[in-house]
């Protein structure tokens, strides 16, 4: 379907009545996933935003349960998910990474509820990367800059309109007999497909081949010396990656209400595997960083054969030190 | 769905001090709702998060028999500067906590069945043991010879001592006590628990070895228990690790591929064999 620029504003307010908005929204640090009223107040991100939006389904804080105690008993009152929210402007790599959150929570086995429910009464909206980043390498993970994997609908920027690309039903519920809609026709359609030609042949790639099975047998090797070496353990990397998912549990009380709550955490963090007793199985920056690397390229395979991580590039982009886990995986495959 | 991360409420019905150093203590809990009661069930080995409201979580194994089903029992070791641990033990009786469990695989008590079983503990790891043979002891006929090899520092710092008393006068089990330092009325055996162990060599054909213990403990027990012939296969371990979510989620416990929260605690050794020992 095509839809012309200058009746995105109509469409989206129509879809107020019914679901909350969550676009990317300029903030000092960059563009980040926050609720907007419509039209306003957001902008389609050129490249991608600084936060992922993984952040709109496991929120950075967010609070599980509220309670009161009381001498004869406790009063537990779980925090409810808001109801349907449509998620504009998701980057084809964040919307796979969805894909592989899923596994984790709410896949088989035990499912985190406020994930679940999130993931249910969301619709993500994908946009098309016309122009990948200099940092991007998302085509050597198996992804692709329009990429469908967890859209329900692809949005392509056609210049003066979009090509809408329906992938799922709760996307076409979206769309199906909306005025601002009109069928596409072959020209779009090539418009589109030589717009994906050009993003694929500019987009960078790196050698990844074989790096799983190198990794099954390169835990103690003396790699992990030299690659490690400059990290600060700022945990930057692990908060803005998209698939990267570890979080703390903890209380706080406030004017006597006991609040449950979940926020992100890091296995870069030294306290993240300190015991108790005082013993650290992770105890100097090496090993933490050989964790983010093994958890992306190896166990999350043997898990669930598939690859961690995306290639959005954002922990390129920020990393403090300029640590570029593209060179990182260059050295596992060749070593 | 539902809520994994919601506490069933408890109430702490006994708190016994344990040790002479009063840094162990047992908490004896029981549910607030009858229907929680009814519900929960679990296998030795398992463990719990227990929550002290406007502190936080902690995982603790589950030290009491799965028979007994309306009570649940965790021994506390306090962890100075630990904000649960001391919470637990500046509590009192009647005070009202929650339980998220129960978490983890538990003891492979199924195929311990018609085989021999050898328990080996050191210190305070001695709670999933006791609450295992509690288990083996209520169905003591689908079992082979049950040794029980426990060892501590002093006299003074074993745990469940009354329990230990009756267990002792009982012919269906071994019970071998040992301390590092003895005392005057010591009765047991003086020595450490691997030197005990070769000393009381008992059978590897068709028997488990269960061992929880200090690192220390285990790293010398394991080759005792290679000499008398257990194979890797037949020696169960139970991991600790710093824990959050108990569910696999939160990526705290990851070992290799992996978590020990849900593919454990419990592992026998030659799993362990074959992960990193980042541990
Ligand atoms: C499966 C399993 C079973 C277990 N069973 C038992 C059992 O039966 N009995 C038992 O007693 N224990 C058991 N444990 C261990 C128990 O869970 C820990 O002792 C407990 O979690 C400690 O909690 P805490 O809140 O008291 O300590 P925490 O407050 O979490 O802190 C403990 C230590 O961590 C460090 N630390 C934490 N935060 C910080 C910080 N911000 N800055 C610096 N250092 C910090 C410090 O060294 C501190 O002393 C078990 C653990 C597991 C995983
Ligand atoms: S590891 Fe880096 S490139 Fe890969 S998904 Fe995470 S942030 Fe993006
Ligand atoms: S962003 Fe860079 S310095 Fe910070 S933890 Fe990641 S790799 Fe280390
Ligand atoms: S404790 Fe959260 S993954 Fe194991």
């Amino acid at each position: 379907m095509i839809i012309r620029k200058e009746r995105v504003n109509d469409f989206l307010n129509g879809l107020r009545a019914g679901y909350r908005l969550y676009a990317p929204v300029q903030t000092q640090a960059g563009p980040v996933f926050a609720p907007v009223n419509g039209a306003t107040g957001w902008s389609w991100p050129a490249g991608n935003t600084l936060k992922s939006a993984k952040e709109v389904f496991l929120p950075q804080t967010e609070t599980l349960f509220t309670y009161r105690t009381s001498l004869d008993g406790v009063q537990v009152e779980e925090a409810r998910v808001e109801g349907r929210v449509v998620l504009l402007g998701v980057r084809p790599c964040d919307a796979r990474s969805l894909t592989m959150l899923d596994k984790v929570f709410a896949g088989e086995g035990v499912r985190d509820p406020y994930y679940t429910a999130r993931r249910e009464n969301t619709v993500v909206l994908g946009l098309a990367c016309n122009e990948p980043c200099g940092t991007c390498f998302c085509t050597s993970l198996g992804g692709s800059p329009f990429g469908t994997a967890g859209c329900d609908l692809l949005w392509v920027d056609l210049g003066d309109r979009y090509l809408v690309r329906v992938l799922t039903d709760r996307g076409k519920a979206l769309v199906e007999g909306r005025p601002e809609f009109a069928p596409a026709g072959d020209a779009d359609l090539a418009a589109a497909r030589e717009l994906e030609e050009g993003a694929l042949g500019r987009m960078g790639t790196v050698p990844v081949q074989g790096v799983k099975e190198k990794l099954d047998r390169l835990f103690a090797d003396p790699l992990w010396d030299r690659v490690y070496e400059k990290c600060l353990g700022c945990g930057t990397c692990t908060y803005l990656c998209p698939t990267c998912h570890c979080f703390d549990l903890t209380d706080e009380v406030i004017d006597g209400l006991g609040v449950r709550l979940r926020t992100w955490d890091a296995c870069m963090y030294p306290l993240f595997t300190l015991h108790a007793s005082g013993h650290n199985p992770r105890p100097t920056q090496k090993e933490r960083f050989r964790q983010r690397i093994m958890h992306k390229f190896k166990y999350f395979v043997d898990n669930f054969r598939e690859t961690a991580c995306v290639g959005c590039g954002r922990c390129i982009r920020y990393c403090p030190v300029n640590i570029d886990i593209r060179a990182v995986l260059a050295e596992i495959s060749a070593g | 769905m539902k809520n994994p991360y919601l506490p069933l409420p408890m109430r702490i019905e006994k708190i016994t001090v344990e040790t002479e150093d009063r840094s162990l203590r047992t908490f004896s809990l029981s549910f607030l709702n009858r229907a929680d009661a009814e519900a929960f069930g679990f296998v030795p080995g398992q463990f719990a998060e227990v929550h002290v409201f406007g502190q936080g979580e902690a995982p603790f194994g589950i030290a009491s028999s799965p028979l007994v089903r309306d009570r649940v029992e965790f021994t506390v070791n306090r962890i100075p500067g630990g904000v649960v641990t001391t919470a637990l033990h500046n509590a009192r009786e009647g005070d009202i906590v929650g339980l998220r469990g129960p978490l983890g695989n538990g003891y492979p008590v199924q195929e311990f069945e018609g085989k021999d079983v050898v328990i080996i503990g050191g210190g305070f790891a001695f709670t999933t043991l006791r609450s295992l043979t509690w288990y083996i002891l209520a169905n003591r006929e689908r079992f082979g010879k049950l040794t029980v090899l426990y060892g501590a520092r002093e006299p003074g710092l074993l745990l469940y001592k009354d329990e230990l008393a009756a267990w002792q006068k009982r012919d269906d089990l071994e019970l071998i006590l040992t301390v590092d330092r003895g005392r005057e009325g010591w009765q047991g055996k003086v020595g450490v628990v691997p030197a005990i162990l070769k000393e009381a060599a008992p059978s590897a054909a068709n028997a488990y070895a269960v061992v929880c213990g200090p690192p220390i403990m285990i790293r010398f027990t394991l080759p005792v228990l290679q000499e008398l012939g257990f194979p890797p296969e037949r020696v169960i371990m139970s991991l600790e690790m710093r824990m959050k979510c108990g569910l696999g989620m939160c990526g705290r416990c990851n070992i290799g591929h992996k978590y020990v929260c849900k593919d454990g605690p419990v592992f026998t050794l030659a799993e362990l064999s074959e992960l990193p020992a980042e541990y």
